[in-house]
């Protein structure tokens, strides 16, 4: 995928999210909002827990780990110059019940992503951002 | 409380690269449906449209209510442009409240699309920008999952795998939407040739398990549908269908951390709101702006259980125009443009009153529902003829 990724616009609520894949964070790491009260977790990263709407939350490191919930193989290209076929998937990560990361499954052909797949996540930096992208474990 | 009627319905040239201005089409519907129903602009007294103006992304939605306000010379009582209502026909069902509490006594519900003529022209209708993303799309797009397509076609391969739907059950949408589309006048311009199956699968893929003839096309049209108060309906002329029911409820406002699409928590409290059942309706107008839509909607409404939508379409008789429950009778928006939603009220009235010529579906029709949106979007109007 030649073309640059369209990138967030960072912000309190967002930076932990986009920017945990950096060395400097203990190697990389992906953070997901956790709540120090009720111990839910919280995504689309907020101020704010989403289940007992305690302020006590903060960016936690997760294992990084998960499996497709779902997925599509797009052929489409939204963008010029976006390379064609490439896997969107829906991954379930261990250790975050009740969050899924909409993301790219790469790594390997199209037509070996499948549903329940073991996956791990693998940070692809450009200006600054993070993106957590996803490979099959083997 | 007073009950709410739908009393007139227009709709504009329905085309692609259209040349006549967005406000240009917008009158052209206004005039039509003020026409069907008899009223004149100094009867009118509320605008509502979704989802306002949207500034930076003209295409999308380039007329504002208050222009309309201001064009028709309409000295407005009550009036709302709003994106963050449930979805499309949400407008004509918060219209209905207003009517229903006194607060207006006709409005004009419009939606105006016209993203076909704006990529053609952007100079004049500067693009979305892609370099940067906020809002909820930030947790999508930089995944190249750009499209709503994307997101939907995941739900879609989903219950392909949960509950074994084929990509030959989920065509039925499709070629039942070409079926009626080459017999809708208002459909010339985006049906032109019968689809066959072979075409459809031999057709490219988008997403998977989509391929082109699962995704509505960007049309430019203007649609517009007068809500009217019950104690007002000697100042109209047509025939008037009563707003039975409305809902819109979401449970999970994403478009992919929900396990299911708000369509699923909108159709159980559409049945709540009223003694209708699903075995009253004669006929379904359902969003397809992709071809699975419809699918959840008819599970989300129980016509049949959650996980046989497929099993329900299948072979396309119990959908087709003569069919226990014809869907989609001018082609939704696959067969007949991306109206964005309106187009399915436009076509329940029309099919209610018995006005569809070549298309109107048989038995007198009574009880219609239709419905717009998909993920986190759902609203649901119950239309019936007293
Ligand atoms: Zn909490």
């Amino acid at each position: 995928m030649s073309v640059k990724r369209p990138r967030p616009r960072l912000d309190a609520d967002n930076r932990p999210f986009w920017t945990g894949g950096d060395a400097k964070n203990d190697g990389g790491k992906l953070y997901i909002t956790h709540c120090g009260d009720c111990g839910e977790w919280t995504h689309p990263p907020r101020q704010f827990c989403r289940h007992c709407q305690s302020e006590n939350v903060a960016p936690e490191a997760v294992p990084g780990t998960g499996r497709i919930d779902t997925l599509t193989v797009n052929h489409q290209a939204w963008m010029p110059g976006l390379e064609v076929p490439f896997v969107i998937a829906r991954v379930a990560l261990d250790g975050v019940p009740g969050v899924v990361l909409t993301t790219n499954i790469v790594g390997c052909a199209v037509d070996e992503v499948a549903f329940d797949d073991r996956v791990r996540v693998t940070f692809e930096e450009q200006d600054g951002v993070w993106f957590p992208l996803f490979e099959k474990v083997s | 409380m007073k009950e709410a009627y739908i009393t007139g319905v227009g709709q504009s040239e329905v085309g692609v690269r259209l040349t006549r201005s967005p406000m240009g089409l917008t009158m052209d519907a206004i005039r039509q449906a003020l026409d069907d129903a008899g009223l004149t602009f100094d009867q009118i007294d509320g605008v509502a449209s979704y989802p306002g103006k949207a500034h930076g992304y003209l295409g999308f939605s380039p007329i504002g209510v208050d222009e309309v306000i201001e064009v028709c010379g309409i000295k407005a009582r009550w009036h709302m442009g709003a994106g963050e209502i449930p979805a499309q026909l949400s407008a004509i069902a918060e219209a209905a409240n207003a009517v229903k509490t006194g607060q207006a006594r006709h409005i004009i519900c419009f939606r105006t699309v016209y993203e076909a003529a704006a990529m053609s022209r952007p100079d004049e209708f500067p693009p979305l920008r892609r370099d940067f993303v906020d809002g909820s799309s930030q947790w999508t797009a930089p995944f190249f999952a750009i499209s709503a397509a994307c997101w939907v076609a995941q739900y879609a391969n989903r219950h392909m795998q949960r509950y074994g739907m084929t990509r030959e059950q989920l065509a039925q949408i499709s070629l039942n939407a070409n079926r009626n589309a080459l017999l809708n006048p208002n459909a010339r311009a985006i049906t032109k040739k019968v689809l066959t199956i072979d075409d459809y699968m031999e057709s490219r893929l988008i997403t998977t398990p989509f391929c082109l003839h699962d995704c509505d096309r960007f049309t430019d049209c203007s649609t517009v549908i007068i809500v009217s108060a019950g104690d007002a309906l000697d100042e109209v002329s047509a025939s008037p269908v009563r707003i039975a029911a409305t809902a819109g409820a979401v449970h999970r406002h994403s478009w992919d951390q929900a396990e299911w699409m708000a369509s699923y928590d909108t159709g159980p409290d559409l049945w709540a709101k009223t003694d209708y059942t699903a075995k009253d309706v004669d006929t379904v107008q359902f969003y397809d702006g992709f071809a699975f839509f419809p699918i959840t909607w008819l599970e989300a409404l129980g016509f049949c259980q959650v996980g046989e939508g497929h099993k329900f379409v299948e072979g396309g008789t119990r959908i087709a125009r003569d069919g226990e429950l014809p869907l989609n009778t001018a082609g939704g928006q696959i067969g007949a443009g991306r109206l964005h939603g309106f187009g399915f009220a436009h076509e329940a009235v029309t099919q209610l009153r018995g006005k569809a010529g070549e298309r109107q579906i048989p038995g007198d029709p009574k009880v219609a529902v239709a419905t717009s949106g998909g993920g986190p979007l759902a609203a649901a109007l119950l239309l019936a003829r007293d």
